[in-house]
């Protein structure tokens, strides 16, 4: 057979045709399946003049060591033309420890900043109006907690909530299922999630109180069919979950957004985007019937995929970030961080992220990728592929569906182990040479160090910032502490709305690993059934 | 040697030593998507893996290393948190006596800390882009140094 004749499949293994005609689309109906941009299904975007109207917001993840390290960089960033900011949090603060707390021990600071208590998210943000940039915070199991802590430096500023417009990830959903870090189990979180929700409906109408995100579902390995998949039928909990505590669908659904992973298969990528939204609208409209147009309307944020860059070769990486990134933008999204070329060896330094910036900007001022909304609408294969990746993900839709739902699904490891099947295949597929990486198991060069600079985190950053924490508990009330942590309990054992006593708790300055421990002790602590 | 002797105590119960390795993830980062394909791959070459699964502190893993007896220990890390966790692991074990005990790694590890963790006592570092081949035939290694100082218990 000729290689021209070979079956190619693409990431997702979907067979790839050599040519796409007419004959791939002929179902299509353009008022019905795409739509002018800014109508219903949104195939073509969700806004009538996309980025004419407004670029995407360049928003890059970032956080280390202190808060004042991490304010430091933020600046920065702003001054190079960071559009948003985005915090990357350190893992015990992930996980809901203070940065005493013997699980904490090598962590502090590490992989995003430290955050104990609000005088460390004043320093974080200081010099930085909140009323007027936006942040988003990548944080889950404690996302009340911190989400507190940013009303109260808002309004230590003077800001008033409904000005505030930013993102919480609060996505507990996909950390059970691929980025693994949390605290309690499901019911209680889901709760936590619409006591958030409830909240910006009525006091923070701008702020997005969820994003659900199918990034780090991709970076465990999974396809981009499984990324959209488990990601929308999240979303999907979300919003009945949301119904069943007695919010109103068009008070919510609007402010929902997404959050997904931009990897190599370039053209699989746009599809992708394309398919997310005319599924989402078409799902939420068979199964909760919005009153809202906006309701339907799926918005998102990219990063490109962590996974793919590799340490061999690191300024390689600028490249496959370029073309990530600009599926995402002919994807339609509303936001983009790109990866900087070192993030395989550690966080970046400022000049690998400045060129990770320069690429964003890059594509929006001088490629004229920007001036024609949904540039590849009509394309007989990016038609035809997203047909296809709305229906795979279907199949997975019925199958959480016949399930029970996705805790249910979570519960039993379905997509835990659908992941794991996918990650390993494609491992395989990597080392028998079917996949090919640059640099990796292809065009090697093993004699060639990487070369590029590293940043360190200093090993004073922990203990200064334990030093700092057990000054801050020594100078604030302690009885007020003890007052405000005893009304979480309380309030938590009857299961009422946790927004108040966690914003009293945290303007008393209790920690974050006191107010979740007041959570560990309530709802106790999730466990996951391990499986290979 | 102690484990020598251990080891030989199973082969003569067994009539073969299986190597046995314990794989786990240290710290708070639960990113597992390649201590998952690395146990996986080293079951599916016939090693006997104890998988511990995420967010295991240094108590935990090297409790378990002494309890089930294993030959190695494979941590997994991408916190950044390995100088002082794996330390610990290390510590730990020679503290019971189970400084023979193999340890390698993997994760996101720059170059220069590769060297440190060697210091510590640390085997082997996989890094992003090692293969599955690679791991499996370094452990398997590990097998024949172990069945070798074994045999040469034995014929004491």
């Amino acid at each position: 057979m000729s290689s021209d004749q070979r079956r190619v499949e693409n990431l997702s293994g979907i067979e790839i045709e050599s040519v796409y005609g007419p004959e791939h689309v002929g179902k299509l109906d353009y008022k019905r399946d795409l739509g002018a941009p800014g109508e219903f299904p949104f195939t073509r975007g969700i806004y009538p003049t996309m980025y004419r109207g407004r670029l995407w917001t360049m928003r890059q993840f970032a956080g280390f060591g202190t808060a004042v390290q991490s304010n430091s960089r933020y600046h920065y960033l702003l001054k190079q033309g960071n559009t948003g900011l985005s915090v990357a949090f350190d893992m015990p603060t992930l996980m809901g420890y203070d940065s005493d707390d013997a699980k904490a021990r090598g962590e502090v600071g590490r992989c995003g900043v430290a955050i104990d208590s609000l005088a460390d998210m004043e320093l974080l943000f200081r010099g930085i109006p909140l009323d007027q940039v936006s942040v988003s915070m990548t944080i889950n199991g404690p996302a009340i907690v911190l989400f507190g802590m940013y009303l109260a430096v808002a309004e230590r500023q003077g800001a008033k909530f409904e000005e505030l417009r930013g993102t919480l990830q609060n996505d507990i959903l996909k950390e059970y299922i691929a980025q693994k870090e949390w605290i309690s189990p499901p019911s209680p979180s889901l709760k936590m999630i619409n006591d958030i929700i409830r909240f910006c409906v009525e006091s923070a109408p701008l702020y997005h109180p969820v994003s659900i995100s199918g990034y780090h579902i991709r970076e465990a390995g999974s396809t981009a069919v499984q990324e959209l998949a488990f990601t929308l039928y999240d979303g999907l909990t979300y919003v009945a979950a949301a119904i069943e505590a007695g919010l109103k669908v068009d008070d919510f659904a609007p402010r929902l957004s997404f959050f997904f992973n931009a990897h190599n298969d370039f053209f699989e990528e746009i599809a992708k985007y394309r398919a997310a939204r005319r599924l989402w609208a078409r799902e939420m409209k068979r199964r909760f019937d919005p009153a809202n147009a906006a309701s339907l309307a799926l918005r998102f944020h990219t990063q490109t995929a962590g996974c793919t860059l590799t340490a061999q070769q690191p300024h390689n990486n600028i490249v496959r970030v370029t073309l990530q990134a600009l599926a995402a933008v002919l994807g339609g999204t509303q936001s983009l961080h790109t990866n900087s070329l070192d993030e395989t060896l550690a966080l970046p330094t400022e000049e690998a992220v400045t060129i990770a910036l320069r690429t964003q900007q890059i594509l929006a001022h001088e490629s004229g990728v920007v001036q024609t909304a949904d540039p590849l609408g009509g394309s007989y294969y990016i038609e035809s592929l997203t047909d296809r990746i709305e229906a795979e993900a279907r199949v997975y839709f019925d199958r959480l569906d016949e399930m029970g739902g996705m805790v249910a699904a979570i519960e039993r490891g379905f997509p835990q182990g659908e992941i794991h099947r996918a990650a390993l295949a494609h491992q395989r597929a990597v080392e028998r040479g079917e996949r090919t990486i640059v640099g990796v198991n292809a065009f090697v060069e093993p004699e060639r160090k990487s070369g590029v600079p590293i940043l360190r985190i200093d090993d004073t950053v922990e203990k200064e910032q334990v030093r700092r924490l057990r000054r801050r508990k020594q100078a604030r009330n302690g009885e007020a502490v003890a007052a405000a942590l005893e009304e979480l309990e309380r309030v938590a054992e009857r299961n009422e709305d946790l927004m108040p006593p966690v914003l009293d708790a945290v303007r008393a300055e209790a920690t974050v690993g006191e107010i979740c421990d007041v959570f560990r002790k309530v709802y106790g602590e999730y466990r996951e059934t391990v499986s290979l | 040697m102690e484990c020598g002797f251990v080891a030989v105590v199973r082969m003569a119960s067994e009539g073969n030593h299986k190597l046995r390795v314990l794989v786990a993830k240290v710290g708070l980062d639960g990113h597992d998507r390649g201590v998952k394909i690395v146990a996986r791959a080293l079951r599916d070459a016939g090693i006997e893996v104890i998988y511990l699964g995420i967010h295991n502190t240094p108590a935990e893993i090297a409790s378990a290393a002494l309890q089930e007896d294993v030959d190695a220990v494979g941590l997994s890390i991408h916190s950044a948190a390995h100088l002082t966790l794996f330390r610990e692991v290390i510590r730990l074990l020679k503290k019971n006596r189970a400084q023979d005990t193999v340890i390698f790694g993997g994760g996101i590890v720059p170059d220069r800390d590769i060297d440190k963790l060697k210091k510590l006592g640390v085997k082997k570092v996989f890094g992003p882009g090692a293969s599955i081949e690679e791991i499996v035939r370094f452990v398997k290694a590990i097998s024949r140094v172990r069945e070798a100082k074994a045999g040469h218990g034995a014929s004491r």
